[in-house]
């Protein structure tokens, strides 16, 4: 365990962009918190999370997958793959940390995505402990400890200080380097405030929402219940949802015409969209019902189903708070699941 | 006021002057409601909720449910009844179908703005005269009314029902200096580089969610230009933010003359970008070029974009390029 004063923050983090690109949320413009390359005298945001989850950083919205170029009846293929650069997040919260692993049981199973594997190689991702949770937040539901985040390196805000434990090797390569702006930790402080974090996690109104009929095995229970017209009724199917969890992984890979060439792109795509899986035959899912029911089946059934029972969703609220019109996982779970009523 | 609309629901339902009900049903945290129907006594009974956070504008839902027949009742706030008429002028909804209860509205509330009031772990939200008293895991606040409004609220054009079969609560007024061009005339007195840095700068912020197109109740295509495959512009991923950028811009163009600046866009953008500020800018040139409209008014009115008279503003008359 090792110690920061919250007076020297900024020389640790200028000494960490000294060789690395460091990434850590601020408050833009509109007030909200949002990752950006930090600079000197940018200052970290306050705010508990970002609208955007720290997903972007291993899996981005777009990204180019390779190039054709046509010089009369010849076709070159450029592999545009790079070695990604190193880089730190700083200030990932648990619930971001935990859909890092559910991002690699996609991504990393055989065949492995290179793409993403090489940003995953490359990032360091340093986690912050939650010190105050928002009533969205049910990370706890799915056995994620806000007061104990994974990542390479965890920290705690502390008073006047922050500690630090390394968890990996890269993480222990990280403190090393900055090691001449550390201390020796401080144990107790760091349990005073887990202790702190945990008794608001449990007087948080989701935090008991269970997730008993949910789960392995459970999609011909679920699969034709009735509540599902009900529940996405007022859908908009926008897909703000998808685009902002931390856990949504579905992509599309579609062509560009360059106009000498194609560019092949890779981009989310969403499973509330008309076009999504699109096939020679059509949609596979004609009705907004249908996709509204994939998102959350394949969160709360058929992920689990594929990956030893543990949930696609890590409880970061997110979606809560920012669909149009309110309706989100957890009103699913509630009326799904069998315990919450 | 609730109450009183709930009960009026239940009597119409009873009566067979509708067979549903479309209102806003509760959340968990007092200020998550979504729109929902109720299609029985014991529906509305359990879940009608209207308050200072039912904010969701209905009058879309309607499109949908005119398709499946029956006879709906609908609840609008007077900026919803302007979409409504609008909706009707276009055909995409049907007068004859829907029974419409205009409700009184004092302004909706904004949680966000709660939030950035150093608000957070809400577990309830009571309305006590002109304030909120929130409860919340770390301890009650009082908060005043009218500094959480949502930002279309501050600049409400009409506390006035355009269209009703009935109302419930007291008629309102066209608020004529309601200031909602006073930032369109900031961003118009910059210069063009202040202009772009200013538009470059929050579009950039944009997840091409489309949670502002598929709220809007002008966007009604059957399927959206940018999501059809074979249009040849479908914008899954821009080639660049420019062209992300210029999403908004044609979106803008489409809705031009039909938006009644009902403010659902910016009210939905997760990324809280002033898409209502790019749709007052047409508004207002409408208003300077074409004579005073306000889409939505009057479902009858010729709109301004789509006929032709002699005398029409020839590009480049107002400045700019000539054609
Ligand atoms: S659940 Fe909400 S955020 Fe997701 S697609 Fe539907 S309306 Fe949009
Ligand atoms: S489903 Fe919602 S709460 Fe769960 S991880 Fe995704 S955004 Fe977060
Ligand atoms: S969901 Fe949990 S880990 Fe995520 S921000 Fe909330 S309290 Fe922290
Ligand atoms: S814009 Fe006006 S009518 Fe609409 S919700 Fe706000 S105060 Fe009410
Ligand atoms: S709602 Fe906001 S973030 Fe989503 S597409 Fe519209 S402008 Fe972009």
């Amino acid at each position: 365990m090792k110690k920061l004063s919250s007076a020297k923050l900024n020389e640790f983090f200028a000494a960490i962009a000294a060789s690395k690109a460091l990434y850590l949320p601020v408050d833009n413009k509109s007030g909200k918190a949002e990752y950006k390359k930090w600079e000197a005298g940018e200052e970290m945001s306050k705010a508990l999370n970002t609208v955007r989850s720290a997903k972007d950083f291993f899996f981005p919205q777009t990204e180019n997958l390779m190039e054709f170029k046509m010089d009369g009846k010849r076709v070159e293929v450029i592999d545009t793959r790079a070695e990604a650069e190193d880089f730190v997040i700083f200030g990932v919260r648990a619930c971001d940390a935990a859909s890092f692993k559910i991002l690699d049981s996609v991504y990393l199973v055989d065949p492995v995505d290179s793409y993403y594997k090489t940003r995953r190689e490359h990032g360091v991702v340093v986690t912050l402990a939650c010190g105050k949770p928002a009533e969205t937040c049910f990370c706890k539901v799915f056995g994620i400890d806000a007061a104990d985040p994974a990542g390479d390196v965890t920290a705690w805000e502390t008073d006047g200080a922050y500690m630090l434990r390394a968890n990996t090797e890269k993480g222990e390569a990280l403190l090393d380097s900055v090691g001449a702006l550390l201390e020796e930790g401080d144990e107790a402080a760091v349990a005073a405030a887990q202790a702190k974090t945990r008794e608001i996690i449990e007087r948080l109104p989701l935090s008991s929402l269970s997730t008993e009929g949910l789960g392995v095995g459970k999609t011909a229970e679920l699969f034709d219940r009735p509540e599902w017209k009900t529940l996405s009724e007022a859908c908009l199917g926008c897909g703000t949802c998808t685009f902002v969890c931390p856990t949504c992984q579905c992509y599309d890979v579609r062509d560009f015409d360059t106009g000498n060439g194609i560019k092949r792109f890779r981009c989310w795509d969403s499973c509330m969209y008309s076009d999504f899986t699109l096939m020679a035959h059509g949609n596979s899912r004609n009705s907004q019902v249908e996709r509204f029911r994939q998102r959350f089946m394949h969160k709360l059934v058929y992920y689990p189903d594929r990956n030893n029972g543990t949930f696609g969703c890590v409880g970061c609220g997110r979606c809560l708070s920012r669909c149009p019109i309110s309706m989100n996982i957890v009103k699913v779970m509630k009326t799904m699941g069998g315990k919450n009523k | 006021m609730q109450e009183m609309m709930k009960k009026r629901a239940i009597e119409l339902l009873a009566n067979g002057t509708c067979d549903r009900v479309l209102g806003w049903t509760n959340g968990d945290f007092a200020y998550d409601q979504t729109p929902a129907l109720f299609r029985t006594e014991q529906e509305l009974e359990e879940g009608f909720v209207y308050n200072g956070f039912s904010a969701a504008n209905l009058s879309k839902y309607l499109v949908k449910e005119c398709r499946a027949g029956g006879k709906i009742l609908v609840f609008l706030k007077p900026c919803d009844t302007y979409s409504f008429n609008q909706l009707v002028a276009e055909h995409r909804i049907k007068r004859e179908m829907i029974y419409v209860i205009g409700v009184a509205c004092d302004g909706k509330a904004d949680v966000e703005k709660l939030k950035e009031q150093g608000i957070d772990g809400i577990t309830a939200i009571k309305e006590e005269g002109d304030t909120y008293v929130v409860s919340t895991i770390y301890g009650d606040k009082t908060v005043k009314k009218e500094d959480v409004l949502a930002e279309r609220c501050v600049n409400c054009k009409s506390r006035k029902h355009m269209v009703y079969d009935e109302l419930i609560g007291e008629a309102g007024d066209v608020i004529a200096d309601c200031g909602r061009f006073d930032m369109v005339e900031k961003l118009e007195a910059m210069t063009p580089d202040e202009r772009y840095e200013f538009w470059r700068g929050v579009l950039s912020r944009c997840i091409r969610c489309n949670a502002c197109r598929n709220v809007c109740p002008a966007c009604t295509c059957e399927q959206c230009i940018f999501d059809n495959p074979k249009s040849g512009v479908a914008q899954k991923a821009a080639a660049n933010s420019f062209e992300e950028n210029m999403f908004h811009i044609i979106r803008a163009f489409h809705v031009a003359g039909r938006c009644t600046d009902c403010g659902e866009c910016s009210r939905v953008c997760p990324e809280n970008i002033p898409l209502h500020l790019l749709n007052r800018k047409f508004i207002k040139d409408v208003n300077t070029f074409y004579g005073t409209y306000q889409a939505g008014e009057d479902p009858a009115a010729k709109p301004p974009l789509g006929r032709y008279e002699k005398n029409d503003i020839e590009p480049g008359e107002a400045g700019g390029v000539k054609a």
